[in-house]
C-alpha cells in the first residue's frame, strides 16, 4: 500500500513540499501566484481569439516567404514576428492555434479521465470488499505499467486525430484519480451523516450521489488542476512522435517535431513552441499546487 | 515466500494476457487487421491470401488462439518496413537502449541525491527553494524539447559534442542528460521527503546526542534509511526511463528499441508496434517482478502485506 503510494508521489505533479514551510494562504493577495494566473489568462484568450488575432492563417503556405527569422533577428520582419516554418506558415499565429489544440485535448482528456477515476474511486472506496479490491488491483496494474505505449498503439489502431487521443490519455490518467478519490472517500464513508442516510433509508447510489460526491469535490477539482500540465506535456509528446493530432491542425510538440530538422538554420521553429509548453505547464502546475494548499491541505505530501 | 513470488508472477503473467487482449482487440476494432498489415501496393488476391494465411477468415475465438499461441511461442508477426520478424529486430536494437539506460539512472541518481540532501538539510531557506524551483522547472520541461535546445547548444552553436547517432562516449553525453533529467525531479523530491522523515527519528537524535558530526550523522546514518524509497521504486523507474528512451532516442537518431517504437508509429507498423509494447511490457514486467522479490527477501513484512 505504502509503495503504491509512493509511486504515485514519485509520479506526481506537484511541486511545493511542505506543510510547516507554507501556511495556509486564505485571503493573503501576495501568495497568490499571480505570474501563473497571467499565463494562463493569456493562453485562454489567446486560445479563444485565434480566429482574431492571428495575424495570418495558420494553414497557409507561402513558399517565397519561407523560414523567415523572427522580427529581431537579422532579415526578419514585423509581418511575421515570429518568422516562418520551412512551408512558409506564420509561426505565431500557428502558436496562437496551437494554444487551442492544447486546451481542448486537455479539457477533453481530463473531463473523461477525471471523470471515470472519480467514479471508479468513488464505487471502489464506497462499496469496499471485493468491487474494491478488484479495482485497486486494476489501478496499480495500469500505474505500474507504461501506459503511453498503450496510447501510441491507439494511435495508429485508430487513426490520430482527436478523439484517439482524448482516449489515450484518460487510459493514461484515471488510474491516478481513482486512487486518490477512493483515499478520499474512505475518510467520508466513516462519518456520521453517511450512516444516519443509510439510516434514513437512503439507497447506496444516492449516497455516492448526493452525499459522497460533494465531499470529494475539492479533491477532485485539485486533481483536475494537478493534471493540466502532466496531460499538455503528454498531449505534446504524442504529437512530437506523430501520434497526435495530425497536420495541417498545427499542435505544439508537432511543431517542434517540425523544426527539428531545420534546428541549425531556423532553431526559433522548435524552440519558441517548446519553450511556449514549458511556460504553460510550469504555469498550470504552480496554479494546481496553490489551488491545492487553498483547498485541501491534506493532499500535501510532505 | 514461494506462496508471495508464485502471486506475483501469476499476477504480472494476468496483466500480460490482458494487454495481449487489448493488442488483440485494438487491431480489430479498427476494421479488418489484414489492412494494417498489407503493404500499399497490395492486390485483392494479395489481400485474400493474406486473411487466409493469418486465420483471419476463421471465427474471433480461433484467431484469438492462433494469437496467443504464437506470441507464446515468439511469434508476433512480421514487421512491415524491415520484412522480417518483428521480435527479430526487437532483439536487434535491445543492446543498444540497454547501453544508455544505466548512464541515465546513474547519472539521475547522481544528481538528484545531493541535491535531495541539500534541500533537507537547508529545509526552508534559499537552497531549498532554488532546489525546489529546479524541480519544478524539470516537470515542466517536454525532455522532446530539452534534447533539441542541447543539441543547438552543444553541437550546433559550441561544436562540443555529436548531436546524433552511435559512436565513442561522446555521443553518450547528450541523450543521457535529456534521458536522466526525466527522473531527477521526482528522485530528488522524494529524496527530500524522506530523508526530513528519517532525520525525525529516535536512532538520528541518538546519533546526534553521542557527539557525531552534521556530516556523519547526515551522509551516514541518516541517507542510508531515506534511501530505501528510492531503492524500492526501482521498477517504475525502469518503466519511466523505456518510456522516456521513445522520445529520447527519436530526437538523438538513437538506433534501440525507443527509436524503433518511433519507427513503427510513423510507419504505421502495426506488427512490429505490437511486437515492441509485449515485448517492452515484459521486460518492465519483468523488472518490477524482480525488485520485488528481492524486497521481500530483504524485508518480511512486504511478503505478509
Amino acid at each position: 500500500m505504502a509503495r503504491v503510494e509512493e509511486r504515485i508521489d514519485a509520479g506526481f505533479a506537484s511541486t511545493t513540499t511542505d506543510a510547516s514551510d507554507h501556511p495556509r494562504p486564505r485571503g493573503d493577495l501576495a501568495r497568490l501566484p499571480w505570474v501563473s494566473f497571467v499565463i494562463i489568462a493569456v493562453m485562454v484568450l489567446v486560445a479563444v481569439l485565434a480566429p482574431l488575432i492571428a495575424p495570418h492563417s495558420p494553414t497557409e503556405q507561402s513558399l517565397p516567404d519561407k523560414l523567415l527569422p523572427p522580427a529581431w533577428e537579422a532579415g526578419g520582419s514585423t509581418k511575421h514576428l515570429l518568422g516562418t516554418d520551412v512551408l512558409g506558415r506564420d509561426l505565431l499565429s500557428r502558436l496562437f492555434y496551437g494554444a487551442r489544440v492544447s486546451l481542448i485535448v486537455a479539457a477533453v482528456a481530463l473531463l473523461a479521465g477525471g471523470g471515470i477515476g472519480l467514479i471508479v474511486g468513488i464505487v471502489s472506496g464506497y462499496l469496499g470488499g471485493r468491487t474494491d479490491s478488484f479495482l485497486m488491483r486494476a489501478v496499480d496494474a495500469t500505474l505500474t505499467f507504461p501506459t503511453i505505449l498503450i496510447a501510441l498503439l491507439l494511435a495508429v489502431s485508430l487513426g490520430p486525430g482527436l478523439r484517439t487521443i482524448a482516449i489515450a490519455i484518460t487510459v493514461l490518467i484515471w488510474a491516478r484519480f481513482a486512487r486518490v478519490v477512493r483515499g478520499e472517500v474512505l475518510a467520508v464513508k466513516a462519518r456520521d451523516f453517511v450512516a444516519l442516510a443509510r439510516v434514513h433509508g437512503c439507497s447506496h447510489l444516492r449516497i455516492m450521489a448526493v452525499h459522497i460526491v460533494p465531499n470529494v469535490l475539492n479533491t477532485f477539482m485539485v486533481l483536475l488542476t494537478l493534471h493540466i500540465g502532466f496531460v499538455i506535456i503528454v498531449e505534446a509528446s504524442l504529437s512530437f512522435l506523430g501520434a497526435g493530432i495530425p497536420p495541417p491542425t498545427p499542435s505544439w510538440g508537432q511543431m517542434v517535431s517540425d523544426g527539428r530538422s531545420h534546428i541549425a538554420s531556423a532553431w526559433w521553429l522548435s524552440v519558441v513552441p517548446g519553450a511556449a509548453i514549458m511556460l504553460v505547464v510550469l504555469a498550470f502546475n504552480l496554479f494546481g499546487d496553490w489551488l491545492r494548499d487553498w483547498l485541501d491541505p491534506r493532499l500535501r505530501q510532505v | 515466500m514461494q506462496r508471495f513470488i508464485l502471486r506475483r508472477l501469476a499476477q504480472s503473467v494476468l496483466l500480460l494476457f490482458v494487454l495481449a487482449l487489448i493488442v488483440f482487440a485494438l487491431a480489430r476494432v479498427s476494421g479488418n487487421p489484414a489492412d494494417l498489415l498489407l503493404r500499399e501496393d497490395a492486390t485483392q488476391e494479395d489481400r485474400a491470401h493474406l486473411l487466409r494465411a493469418l486465420g483471419l477468415d476463421r471465427p474471433v475465438h480461433e484467431q484469438l488462439y492462433l494469437f496467443i499461441s504464437g506470441a507464446v511461442r515468439g511469434d508476433l508477426g512480421e514487421s512491415i518496413r524491415y520484412r522480417k520478424p518483428a521480435t527479430e529486430v526487437f532483439f536487434e536494437r535491445l543492446p543498444n537502449t540497454l547501453r544508455l539506460l544505466p548512464l541515465a539512472m546513474v547519472g539521475a541518481l547522481a544528481l538528484a541525491i545531493p541535491l535531495g540532501v541539500l534541500a533537507a538539510v537547508y529545509r526552508g531557506t534559499i537552497v531549498d527553494r532554488v532546489s525546489g524551483a529546479i524541480a519544478v522547472l524539470g516537470i515542466a520541461t517536454p525532455s522532446f524539447w530539452l534534447g533539441i535546445v542541447l543539441i543547438y547548444i552543444f553541437s550546433i552553436k559550441l561544436g562540443l559534442l555529436p548531436s546524433s547517432r552511435m559512436g565513442g562516449p561522446s555521443h553518450y553525453v547528450l541523450p543521457t542528460i535529456t534521458l536522466g533529467l526525466f527522473l531527477v525531479a521526482g528522485m530528488m523530491r522524494l529524496v527530500r521527503s524522506s530523508l526530513l522523515e528519517v532525520m525525525g527519528s529516535e536512532f538520528v537524535k541518538l546519533a546526534r546526542l553521542k557527539g557525531l558530526s552534521q556530516t556523519v550523522v547526515i551522509w551516514k546514518h541518516c541517507l542510508r534509511n531515506a534511501l530505501i524509497p528510492v531503492t524500492t521504486l526501482f521498477g517504475v523507474y525502469f518503466a519511466l526511463l523505456i518510456t522516456g528512451a521513445i522520445v529520447t532516442e527519436t530526437v538523438f537518431a538513437w538506433p534501440g528499441v525507443g527509436r524503433l517504437t518511433y519507427e513503427a508509429v510513423i510507419f504505421r507498423d502495426y506488427p512490429l508496434l505490437q511486437a515492441v509494447i509485449l515485448l517492452k511490457a515484459i521486460i518492465v514486467l519483468g523488472v518490477n517482478l524482480g525488485v520485488d522479490i528481492v524486497y521481500a527477501y530483504l524485508d518480511p513484512r512486504v511478503r505478509y502485506a
